[in-house]
């Protein structure tokens, strides 16, 4: 029960700041909605490539602005000394990481649900609400659940906003792949597509059990 | 005779290879008061982080109120209040939000109540609601008091505590290491002023290249002996 407050109390706490500060969702949602309408004026879109395009464009623009607000999570913390304070509390590590996580989520999510119908409009394509939500939960998770570990190995860097997608891009390369092949698959269905959320949902599975492991031993000194 | 509360054993800890803490033994007894004295980078800040358990040593052990911090580290920073250099308090929250905050971490009971209470012993009860980020450098240093205080810990842990501190905050200060020792609570300071350091604990201990250089009773001692020992342990 107490894990629970804590989660609660952390992660309550990251919404204040942020509802406060604005500094997180508003550059994700601009730049997400730059990443937009820059791709949509550069391809020259038609009805028979739209579906091998849109896609790739939607996740570009998912993770490149989930990075932005993944580097500052952690970081704000670090930058005013805050995370010593956390780490003096007796809280358990998993329910940092858990809060952290959670925050990161709501985070990307409030950004996606803006880009989402700009998304559909600016490319013409439905929006496929049903379909579309199980594969942008899993690759928000996906990317998350990465994003706030490293997040917290480059946040102890001088140069995080250069390490994070360093050390993010490679590893979220299958959730990445598996959420744009889903979305098209949503575009032009086939029976031959692999079980892309069945991989997506693996790929999360595993990397939140290690991420919840291993953080206790990235966020200590 | 009271029974030690904080018990430090050859105490080390390096950075980058290099040492910075060689060999630290020192013992404070429950309700005392001890003064931590040294240059800049005798090793004083690193001592404390030490036992708040937010660095690890490389050797030596330390026993907070029986408690080993590396094996109870959980149970130990319950017992533990810390004041560093950073204020370690959330700019975009309230003061009173900032408190109920840390309350949840440390699971207070009736936290705003305790919380009210420590505003008004600060002087900070008026402003309770405005942001963190308004408050000067010396009004952070009381509600950072206020914070390590508001679980009600036996060891208190203060990293140069007057700094930024005006002679109304240095009273208070005073007033809540007094108060703490008067509950049985233990603490420990760092402080680069001697009449403040002779003032306020019951011992002195110095630090130069992190050993233990002068340790000493502050019964019957003046600023002016300590200035003396530590000019001494400088050479």
């Amino acid at each position: 029960m107490t894990f629970l407050l804590q989660v609660q109390a952390i992660l309550w706490k990251d919404i204040r700041c942020e509802l406060r500060s604005k500094q997180t969702w508003i550059s994700m949602g601009l730049f997400a909605l730059l990443v937009l309408v820059i791709f949509n004026f550069a391809f020259d879109l038609r009805v028979d490539n739209k579906a091998a395009i849109a896609p790739g464009v939607l996740w570009v623009a998912f993770v490149f602005a989930s990075l932005l607000g993944l580097g500052r999570t952690i970081a704000s913390e670090q930058e005013k000394g805050a995370m010593d304070r956390l780490m003096l509390c007796p809280v358990d590590r998993k329910a940092i990481y858990l809060a952290k996580l959670l925050g990161n989520i709501l985070f990307i999510v409030v950004v996606e649900v803006i880009a989402l119908p700009i998304f559909a409009a600016l490319f013409n394509v439905p929006l496929f609400a049903g379909e579309l939500l199980p594969i942008v939960l899993l690759g928000t998770l996906g990317i998350a659940t990465i994003g706030t570990l490293f997040s917290a190995i480059a946040a102890a860097t001088q140069a995080r906003e250069l390490l994070l997608p360093i050390l993010v891009f490679p590893l979220i390369v299958p959730v990445v792949i598996g959420a744009v092949r889903a979305t098209g698959a949503l575009m032009v269905p086939s029976i031959n597509e692999p079980p892309w959320l069945g991989l997506m949902m693996a790929f999360d599975v595993i990397f939140l059990s290690v991420s919840m492991l291993m953080f206790e031993f990235v966020i200590e000194e | 005779m009271s029974a030690p509360y904080l018990e430090i054993k050859g105490l080390k800890k390096t950075y980058n290879l290099k040492p910075i803490l060689r060999g630290i033994d020192i013992v404070l007894d429950q309700g005392k008061c001890m003064a931590l004295l040294g240059a800049n980078g005798a090793g004083k800040t690193t001592l404390l982080r030490i036992l708040a358990c937010l660095t690890k040593p490389v050797a030596g052990t330390v026993s907070i109120g029986g408690l080993d911090i590396g094996q109870e580290a959980q149970q130990v920073r319950l017992l533990v209040g810390f004041v560093g250099h950073q204020p370690n308090l959330y700019d975009e929250l309230t003061i009173i939000e900032n408190l109920l905050f840390f309350g949840r971490m440390y699971s207070v009971k009736k936290a705003r109540e305790r919380a009210a209470a420590l505003l008004q012993q600060v002087g900070l009860a008026r402003r309770s609601n405005e942001r963190v980020g308004t408050l000067s450098r010396g009004q952070l240093q009381r509600l950072s008091l206020a914070r390590a205080l508001l679980h009600s810990p036996r060891l208190l842990l203060l990293d140069e505590p007057d700094a930024g501190l005006d002679d109304e905050g240095i009273e208070l200060l005073e007033e809540l290491i007094r108060e703490h020792a008067e509950q049985g609570g233990t603490t420990l300071f760092t402080t680069h002023n001697f009449e403040r350091a002779v003032k306020f604990s019951d011992q002195i201990c110095m630090l130069s290249g992190g050993r233990v250089v002068y340790k000493q009773a502050t019964t019957g001692l003046e600023a002016g002996g300590v200035r003396m020992a530590y000019q001494e342990a400088l050479r």
